[in-house]
């Protein structure tokens, strides 16, 4: 599904990659956690993902396409395969909820009998069946939200990528989007979310990768925020994340890098 | 559907930037009155070429008994020599640049003279004698007068060859001048159009740059993304356009078919309304491209992945 060779990304003026020699493979279905201080190179990954950066070096598959080699022409069609969510929703503020729904469709070409048939389904699914004439403006963030993840997925995508999208929700907000997310990918839809809410990633037990200095130190398939299985010195272990360590086989070993976090609640926050 | 959503994103861009399109359809007004008055004088001077030049002849004026230049020494040209002219002019190295040799003998110069000069008195001063007598020549092509004043010049009783489209040089050098000054202000008001739809368009994409970038996230065209700028572009250089070519009809109605020919002398020919009807057309397809051509190139930035 989506399958990275040795990537490294720099950008022009820095001698610190974004992405160090990342070897990755995602599964069809699968829901995987994107963790990481910022800067760590979450961002540069997804934008990799979709093709907005090219990798400075190693090979890029996603769906089946070499990105890589993938022509510019030809992008804008490859990229009607993924779903984006963003933290700060990107809503058009002058558009309803459902014009802003069908406006992906809309400027994809689709028919308005295909529009007028997709839209309230994706409304309903997302759980705003009523709220369709409203403005975004008139929504409360996790309703914003909402109408974001119904623009993504109203084409059913493939691949879903979602950069930090319970970053602006409290916490029972980020709860009802998280459940939505989980049905999404229930539904056959792959998962990638970015994310630095410590609690979410605990609590879901998917799979985990973590980035550090554009590094992977972490690939666990049912994994915590933070380590379980490699306790680095001198941190306090979190709760949720010595609770079923049993029940967490890692996927990969992380290399033995000293944290440098100083506890999953305070990233929590930050977020 | 798609056709109807393009246009509703040109119509709302265009009202969205009401101020901006209103000048670039000024600029593309005035930038092409200026091509399209410049093309005009330059089919003008085509014109007025054709008609003068068909009519200059190369004149070989002889010696009267006043004359001194050339090769004349006060003495009225003999028979002889003007035979001898006339035999050059048949010879064959001659004949095939000529179309026709008419010859002028003093009674016909003195009746020519008085009739250019009819309102003047010049009787007494001027005899039919004083004239010159001269085979007036049209050429086959008048750029090869050299030919004839070369090879004539030399003869005796010759007093000088005369190409008479030098008389003309002049006003054609004037109204070349005047073109070429057209062509220059219409070259930099064109720059300042291209540029001024550019911006245009930049700023038209930058209202709109949240649209935009959701476009090239779910996987617009390009193509898609781009034609509505291309042709807010094309709509307000097109209004443009249309306003240069009604007032290239314009000048050509009320000043050359009007106040021209009411004051110049009946027999020069002018434009019409076929020149001025052929130049509309060409102003309007060059607007349109030049707008599509620029608004192109300033989006293209929006477009890159």
């Amino acid at each position: 599904m989506i399958r990275f060779d040795s990537v490294s990304k720099s950008y022009p003026g820095t001698t610190r990659p974004a992405l160090n020699s990342v070897d990755l493979e995602i599964l069809k279905g699968e829901f995987v956690f994107l963790v990481g201080a910022s800067g760590s190179g979450k961002s540069s990954f997804l934008r990799l993902i979709l093709k907005e950066e090219n990798p400075t070096k190693g090979s890029i598959h996603v769906l089946g396409q070499h990105l890589n080699t993938l022509s510019s022409r030809k992008v804008p069609y490859f990229r009607r395969n993924l779903g984006v969510v963003f933290q700060d929703f990107r809503l058009l503020p002058n558009k309803t909820v459902f014009d802003n729904v069908a406006f992906t469709l809309q400027v994809i070409g689709k028919s308005r009998g295909f529009i007028q048939e997709a839209v309230p389904d994706a409304l309903k699914m997302v759980g705003l069946a009523g709220k369709s004439n409203r403005f975004p403006h008139e929504l409360s963030g996790g309703e914003q939200q909402r109408v974001a993840i119904a623009r993504a997925v109203v084409n059913k995508p493939a691949i879903m990528l979602a950069d930090e999208p319970t970053g602006n929700l409290d916490p029972a907000t980020a709860a009802g989007i998280m459940t939505l997310l989980e049905r999404i990918n229930l539904g056959g839809t792959t998962v990638l979310m970015a994310t630095h809410d410590a609690g979410i990633v605990d609590q879901m037990k998917r799979r985990v990768i973590e980035l550090i200095g554009g590094q992977i130190v972490r690939d666990e398939l049912q994994g915590g925020y933070q380590t379980q299985t490699v306790p680095t010195q001198g941190r306090i272990p979190h709760p949720a994340a010595s609770k079923p360590s049993s029940a967490a086989p890692t996927a990969t070993q992380s290399p033995a890098r000293p944290m440098t976090l100083p506890s999953s609640q305070g990233e929590g926050l930050d977020a | 559907m798609r056709l109807g959503l393009i246009l509703g994103e040109v119509g709302s861009g265009l009202r969205r930037n009401l101020s901006m399109v209103v000048s670039v359809v000024l600029v593309t007004f005035i930038s092409l009155t200026f091509v399209g008055a410049s093309i005009l004088l330059q089919m003008q001077i085509g014109q007025m070429k054709g008609y003068w030049y068909d009519r200059a002849q190369v004149a070989v004026y002889m010696c009267t008994e006043i004359d001194t230049t050339g090769n004349c020494t006060l003495a009225e040209a003999t028979e002889d020599q003007i035979a001898a002219v006339q035999q050059q002019l048949d010879s064959p190295t001659l004949a095939p640049y000529i179309n026709e040799v008419e010859f002028e003998t003093h009674e016909q110069a003195y009746e020519n003279f008085k009739e250019q000069f009819a309102d003047t008195t010049f009787e007494g001063i001027i005899t039919p004698e004083s004239l010159n007598e001269s085979f007036r020549v049209n050429l086959v092509d008048p750029e090869q007068a050299d030919v004839l004043i070369e090879s004539l010049s030399g003869l005796a009783g010759v007093e000088s060859v005369e190409d008479q489209r030098a008389y003309l040089e002049p006003i054609f050098s004037i109204l070349n001048a005047a073109s070429y000054t057209a062509i220059g202000v219409a070259g930099l008001m064109l720059v300042a159009a291209v540029l001024l739809i550019a911006t245009t368009i930049r700023l038209s994409a930058f209202s709109r740059r949240r649209e935009l970038g959701i476009m090239r996230l779910v996987g617009a065209s390009n193509r898609f993304i781009q034609t509505p700028f291309i042709l807010e572009g094309v709509f307000a250089s097109l209004i443009g356009s249309i306003l240069a070519g009604g007032a290239i009809v314009a000048i050509v109605q009320f000043f050359v078919r009007g106040y021209l020919a009411s004051t110049l002398p009946v027999n020069t020919s002018l434009l019409g309304m076929e020149e001025a009807l052929l130049v509309v057309p060409i102003l309007i397809v060059s607007g349109a491209a030049l707008a599509a051509v620029s608004a192109g190139v300033a989006i293209s930035r929006y477009l890159k992945v």
